[in-house]
C-alpha cells in the first residue's frame, strides 16, 4: 500500500495520459523527456488539471475518484507543490511567503516554523523581498512554503531546473534533509538522470503520456530496455552499499555492497555510512579472469545475465554482482571474439565509481520500500 | 471659495466620486473578463467598453437619455422598482461621468491583471486558500497599482465631464452643475469671466493635487514591494 496511488487517463497537450503507479515514503521520482506528461500528472494530483478517468488517493484521502464523483478542489487536497519557477508572491515578505498558508489557508502547521527556517537555512532572509533572493534561495523559500502548509505528501516539478549547476547542487543537501528529517512523502518530477540517480527510491518512467516502468531506482536503473528514456552514454547501474573500512592513508574507503567489495577514491568516509554509488556503463570493461598488472583497482567477478545490442558497434550488459546489478557497455566486436553469452563468469573491470549518496549512520532508519 | 463656488465643487467631488465607487466593481470584474476570460465576443465587449472614449460624448449623453430617461426602458424600471431616478439629477450626472470614464478604468486593471501571473493564484490554492482568499491576497495586491492608476484616470476624466452629462441631464445649479458646466455657463455670460476664472484656478489647483497624491501613492507602493 502506497501513501500515494494514482491511475488517471486525461488530456495533457497533444497526446493522451494513461499512467497509473503508487509511491511509498522517501522520494518517487517521475522521470521521461519534457512533454513525457510529468507535469500534467503533478497537476492531476494538485487539483489544477482534472483527469477524464481514474482515482488519486493520498494519505488515506480519496482526492479525485470520477465513479465516486469526488474532485476536492486544490485547498483541500493537503497537496504541497513546488514550482519549477518558485512562485513566491512578489508583494509580500519571505516570512509572509512562509507562513501563507496558515494566515491565508487556515492551515495548521504540524512542523514548527522555526524549525523550518533552520532546516532550510532562511534565518537570515525573513524579512526580505522575493525579489532580492538569489535562485537557489528562492526555491529554498518556496519549498519551506510547501512543507509549512502541512502537506499529506509533497510534490516537486523540476525544482532545480531554472538554476545553474552550483546552484542545484547547493539545494541537493536540502531535498535530502526533508527525506530524511520529515516523513513526508516526495514526488519529484525531473529530466535529469543525476537528479533522478541521487535522489529517487523508487523510479517511475514515462514516454509520451505511457508509464514504461516503475519500480525501486537500483532496479529501474539496471534495466537494459530503457536505454531511450534513460539515455544511453550517462545509463549505468546504481549500487547500495555500506562503507566497511577506510584507508586514510592513502585516501581510499571500501564499500561492503551485496557481498562484493568496492574500493572508491574519496575523503571524509567513517565505517558503517550508507552509500549509493552509480557506475557508467561505459566506465566497465569486461575481462574473463582477474587480471593482474594495470591499476585497476576494483576487478569484481560476476555473472552474464543478459546481453543486448544497444547500436551496430555497441552491445550492453547486465551483470550479476550477489545481490545487485552491474551494467557494461562494450563494443559489439570484443563481445564477439570474447564470446560472451548469458550465464558466463566474468570479472568487471570499474575504471570509475561516482558516489551518488551518503546517508550517515546516526540518521534515522528509513524504512524499507 | 464663495458658497456657490464651494457647491459647485463638493457637486463635482461628489458625482466623480459616485462614478468611481460604482464603477470599481463592474470595472475590475469586466477586467478581469477581458484579462483571463476565454469567450466569443470578447473582442465585441472590448469595443462596447471602448466606445464611449470614440463616440461624440453628446451622442452618449443621448443614448443615456433614451435609455435612462423617465421614458426609457431601463429609467422607467429603476425607477418602479428601487425608486433610482437619473433624470435631471445628480445621480444621472454620476451615472454619466461613470460611463464616462469607464474605459479609462478598465484599462489599468485590465493591464494589471494581465500582467500577474495566474500561476501564483495556482500556488495560493495549494497552500488551503480558498477562491476569495485567493483573489484578496494574491490577485488584488497584485493588480492594486493598475486599480488605483484607473481610479485617478476616471476621476479625472469624471470630474472634467461635459458633454454627456449636459446632454443627459442639462445644467442645472446645485443638481447638475458640476466644475465643466459652471465655467461654461460663466464664460456665457457678459460678467461672467473674473468668476469663471476663479474656478478655473481651483480646478487646476485640484488637479495638481490630484497627481501629487498619485504619485506619492504609486511610490509608497513600489516601496513596500522592494
Amino acid at each position: 500500500m502506497g501513501v500515494l496511488e494514482v491511475s488517471v487517463t486525461g488530456e495533457a497537450g497533444d497526446f493522451w495520459l494513461d499512467a497509473g503507479f503508487e509511491a511509498g515514503s522517501g522520494i518517487t521520482a517521475l522521470f521521461g523527456h519534457s512533454g513525457a506528461g510529468k507535469t500534467t500528472i503533478l497537476k492531476m494530483i494538485a487539483g489544477m488539471t482534472r483527469p477524464k478517468t481514474g482515482r488519486i488517493v493520498a494519505g488515506g484521502r480519496v482526492l479525485f475518484d470520477n465513479e465516486a464523483r469526488i474532485d476536492l478542489p486544490p485547498q483541500g487536497r493537503q497537496v504541497g507543490f513546488v514550482f519549477q519557477d518558485g512562485r513566491l508572491f512578489p508583494h509580500l515578505s519571505v516570512r509572509r511567503n512562509l507562513t501563507y498558508a496558515r494566515w491565508a489557508g487556515k492551515r495548521r502547521a504540524t512542523r514548527p516554523f522555526g524549525e523550518v527556517v533552520a532546516l532550510l537555512g532562511l534565518e537570515s532572509h525573513l524579512d526580505r523581498s522575493p525579489a532580492t533572493l538569489s535562485g537557489g534561495e528562492r526555491q529554498r523559500v518556496a519549498i519551506g512554503r510547501a512543507l509549512l502548509s502541512d502537506p499529506a505528501i509533497l510534490l516537486m516539478d523540476e525544482p532545480l531546473s531554472s538554476l545553474d549547476q552550483a546552484r542545484r547542487l547547493e539545494i541537493l543537501p536540502y531535498i535530502e534533509a526533508i527525506r530524511d528529517e520529515t516523513a513526508i512523502p516526495i514526488v519529484y518530477v525531473s529530466h535529469e538522470i543525476d537528479e533522478v540517480a541521487r535522489l529517487a527510491d523508487t523510479v517511475v518512467v514515462l514516454e509520451q503520456g505511457r508509464m514504461l516502468a516503475a519500480g525501486p531506482a537500483a532496479e529501474i536503473f539496471g534495466r537494459l530496455d530503457l536505454g531511450d528514456t534513460l539515455g544511453h552514454q550517462e545509463a549505468g547501474a546504481l549500487i547500495e552499499g555500506v562503507v566497511g573500512a577506510v584507508e586514510p592513508e592513502y585516501g581510499v574507503a571500501l564499500i561492503d555492497a551485496g557481498g562484493a567489495r568496492l574500493e572508491l577514491v574519496g575523503e571524509g568516509f567513517s565505517a558503517g555510512e550508507a552509500v549509493r554509488l552509480r557506475v557508467r556503463a561505459r566506465d566497465v570493461a569486461i575481462a574473463r579472469q582477474v587480471q593482474a598488472g594495470h591499476s585497476i583497482r576494483n576487478q569484481l567477478p560476476c555473472v552474464v545475465e543478459e546481453i543486448v545490442k544497444a547500436d551496430p558497434a555497441f552491445v550492453e550488459l547486465a551483470l550479476n554482482l550477489g545481490s545487485q546489478r552491474l551494467r557494461s557497455r562494450i563494443t559489439r566486436k570484443s563481445a564477439e571474439e570474447m564470446e560472451i553469452a548469458p550465464g558466463q563468469e566474468v570479472v568487471a573491470l570499474l575504471k570509475a565509481v561516482s558516489v551518488e549518496r551518503r546517508v550517515a549512520r546516526h540518521r534515522r532508519e528509513r524504512p524499507p520500500q | 471659495m464663495s458658497e456657490a463656488e464651494a457647491t459647485v465643487v463638493i457637486l463635482s467631488a461628489k458625482v466623480a466620486f459616485t462614478a468611481i465607487v460604482f464603477g470599481l466593481v463592474p470595472g475590475f470584474a469586466v477586467a478581469w473578463l477581458l484579462a483571463r476570460g476565454r469567450f466569443r465576443g470578447k473582442t465585441l465587449l472590448q469595443a462596447l467598453i471602448t466606445l464611449p472614449l470614440v463616440l461624440p460624448p453628446v451622442v452618449t449623453g443621448y443614448g443615456l437619455l433614451l435609455l435612462f430617461g423617465t421614458k426609457g426602458p431601463l429609467g422607467s424600471f429603476l425607477e418602479n422598482t428601487f425608486g433610482v431616478v437619473f433624470a435631471f439629477r445628480w445621480t444621472g450626472a454620476a451615472l454619466a461621468a461613470a460611463v464616462m470614464a469607464f474605459p479609462l478604468l478598465v484599462r489599468p486593471i485590465q493591464l494589471s491583471i494581465e500582467a500577474a501571473d495566474p500561476g501564483l493564484e495556482d500556488a495560493a490554492r495549494t497552500l488551503g486558500a480558498s477562491r476569495i482568499m485567493t483573489f484578496l491576497t494574491v490577485l488584488l495586491p497584485l493588480a492594486l497599482p493598475g486599480v488605483i492608476a484607473g481610479a485617478i484616470l476616471a476621476f479625472a476624466r469624471a470630474i472634467g465631464e461635459f458633454g454627456a452629462t449636459i446632454t443627459f441631464v442639462a445644467n442645472i445649479p446645485g443638481q447638475t452643475q458640476t466644475m465643466s458646466l459652471a465655467i461654461y455657463s460663466l464664460l456665457q455670460s457678459p460678467t461672467g469671466d473674473a468668476a469663471a476664472l476663479r474656478l478655473i484656478v481651483i480646478s487646476i489647483v485640484l488637479s495638481l493635487l490630484a497627481i501629487v497624491a498619485s504619485e506619492w501613492f504609486a511610490r509608497r507602493l513600489a516601496r513596500r514591494r522592494g
